[in-house]
């Protein structure tokens, strides 16, 4: 024991730049403020909390403003943590997100007579976990933020406690996740074997030289990027998916589509580019085909769906293809690489933006019609104009045409296999091409359902949009215009937020 | 030492626990066999950092423990929530929604 204590005696602590942790700090402080609130105050008041979580989330991104504004690269615990361009759009991203996505929540979660401020207590900790997982350089880092960023996740698409359908989207997510992050360990643990480093940096100089012929890393990688395929839903490993986001109550459905895929995305980027990107052989022809596999299935299979929310959950499963295509080309070229990031940057940006506000329309529609089949869209243009041009404005930005934020989105992932210039670049460019027109068939469908069909039931009462709901399609919906009419803003933003790769 | 025999086991563990998990329809043996994939990282991580001569192996097997923990406690949750609404953890009853 007295040897312990002279060994503490000699601990020489870290350097900590607390200015680099401070949206973290800010966040962890609000999080544990809203859980210490909800204890005392009384049921009548509890939207009161997701409000307070609100204003913390925004309060969390003034100091991410600060730090880009001073614009310098910090990194902490021997390049584990590191707090660059790259780290401060995604944590920007990350707080944006969790902020529309609090408004979305505020009234279904207290209509629904659900626990509320335990719900924005896990929505914020799971937000925490992505901002954590933006500068997250090491392989530890990278594990404990996935988990920090999952685990509420299960909790909250089980969160309709006595619904079978919610229950069953709790354990059909948990379980894959589970499996997910267990198979990605065991390849953390054969990258580790060879290296003998967990930080990325160190990785990536070893995997360059001798070691990375072992196949060791080869099976490890390998490993690493199925389990990150559960993640962000790639075919084939997206079963969870649909069944997930159809149980799920619509708001965390949101939160899953958005804000966990892209978590996991800004840790596959950060592992291969920092990290393997060496290997370019192994990986390369794996994210390929994954990316033909994931546009194609999920495309097709939205094409037969008859419930909104499964057909978006298909749609966000092809979208993920689409974010995959840079992945595959970006190993040709050093110029490849670079315009692989910007591409696969502003794709994430905009698909939150328009993601997150269809799932506002179909929240604000369900308020009405308590249904979440397409036929229920019949006729919304008689009732709900307002409504209906905003999910024609989110639907055809998904489906990619100009001048709404999707088209740029598109534009890039093209510009990123082309610019790679082989064949299977190219090959891979015509796939998403041709995906892209079978996507329009059915994002128009819910157009032409909205325009021109008749009103199911002849029941022609306005929809009540609820304030913060209609926030959140504000936002939504200018984000998607804007960066439409203008995306340079978006494009120097993912320019400037490059990984350097080695 | 001969790393290799550590190596073999862990995998064995590996392949045991994909096993389980796919084929259990019991609840909580696809959590136990969850639980050996994790166990089958930490023998990996252990013996890699002996072999490195590294304390970083056992540090990340010690989050490894730590997370795999809280992460069960969320699945017996779960576990226990679908007990609670169908008398049942038998998991290919579990399957309202179609994929």
């Amino acid at each position: 024991m007295g040897g312990l204590l002279l060994a503490a005696a000699g601990f020489k602590a870290p350097n900590l730049d607390y200015a680099a942790l401070s949206p973290e700090i800010v966040l962890t402080g609000v999080l544990v403020f809203v859980l210490l609130i909800d204890l005392v105050v009384d049921e009548t008041h509890k939207y009161l909390v997701t409000q307070l979580a609100g204003v913390g989330v925004l309060v969390s991104i003034i100091p991410v403003i600060a730090l880009a504004v001073d614009g310098a690269d910090r990194s902490m615990f021997g390049g584990a943590y590191v707090v660059d361009n790259f780290a401060l759009v995604f944590k920007g991203l990350f707080l944006a997100i969790g902020y529309v996505v609090l408004l979305m929540s505020t009234r279904y979660i207290e209509e629904g007579d659900y626990y509320e401020g335990e719900y924005s207590f896990l929505l914020l900790s799971s937000i925490l976990g992505m901002v954590v997982m933006s500068s997250a350089r090491d392989l530890i880092t990278i594990f404990v933020a996935l988990e920090l960023l999952s685990i509420p996740a299960y909790m909250l698409a089980g969160w309709r406690k006595r619904d079978l359908k919610s229950n069953e989207a709790a354990l059909k997510y948990y379980l894959l996740g589970v499996l997910a992050s267990a198979v990605m360990l065991y390849g953390m643990s054969l990258v580790f074997g060879a290296t003998g480093s967990t930080v990325l940096s160190e990785i990536g100089r070893q995997v360059a030289g001798a070691v990375g012929d072992q196949p060791l890393v080869t099976l490890g990688i390998f490993l690493i990027v199925v389990g990150f395929a559960f993640k962000v839903s790639a075919v084939p490993f997206h079963f969870w998916a649909p069944d997930t986001y159809e149980g799920a109550p619509t708001p965390v459905t949101a939160f899953l589509s958005v804000a966990s895929k892209t978590g996991g995305f800004v840790a596959l980027m950060q592992l291969i580019f920092v990290g393997f990107f060496g290997r370019e052989e192994v990986w390369g022809p794996l994210f390929w085909v994954l990316a033909a596999l994931t546009m194609t299935v999920g495309n097709l299979v939205a094409l037969r769906q008859t419930n909104i929310v499964r057909m978006l959950a298909y749609s966000s499963v092809a979208q993920a293809g689409y974010i995959l295509v840079p992945f595959a080309v970006s190993g040709d070229s050093p110029a490849a690489a670079g315009t692989a990031q910007t591409a696969m940057i502003v794709y994430l940006i905009i698909y939150a933006a328009m993601n997150l506000g269809a799932f506002s329309i179909i929240m604000a529609v369900a308020r009405k019609t308590r249904s979440g089949e397409i036929a229920s869209y019949g006729g919304l243009f008689n009732y709900a104009p307002g409504l209906t041009v905003l999910m024609t404005v989110f639907m055809f930005s998904l489906a990619g045409i100009p001048p709404l934020g999707g088209w740029f989105a598109k534009l890039l992932i093209f510009q990123s296999a082309l610019d790679a210039g082989t064949p299977t670049a190219v090959l891979l460019a015509v796939i998403a091409g041709v995906n892209s027109v079978i996507a329009l068939f059915y994002y128009a469908s819910i157009a032409k359902e909205m325009w021109m069909k008749p009103v199911p039931d002849e029941d022609r009462s306005p929809i009540g949009v609820p304030a913060p709901l209609a926030a959140a399609l504000g936002l939504t919906a200018l984000a998607v215009v804007v960066i439409g009419v203008y995306p340079q803003a978006v494009a120097r933003l993912g320019d400037l937020a490059h990984l350097a790769s080695r | 030492m001969y790393l290799n025999q550590f190596l073999l086991l862990a995998a064995f563990l590996f392949c045991v626990g994909v096993y389980g998990v796919l084929a259990r329809k019991n609840g909580v043996l696809v959590l136990m066999s969850v639980e050996l994939i994790l166990n089958a990282v930490n023998v990996n991580l252990v013996a890699f950092g002996a072999f490195h001569n590294t304390v970083v192996g056992q540090v990340f097997a010690l989050f490894v423990i730590a997370i795999a923990a809280a992460e069960v406690g969320v699945g017996l949750a779960i576990v226990l929530l679908i007990y609670r609404n169908k008398q049942s953890i038998d998991l290919s009853e579990v399957d309202l929604m179609k994929g």
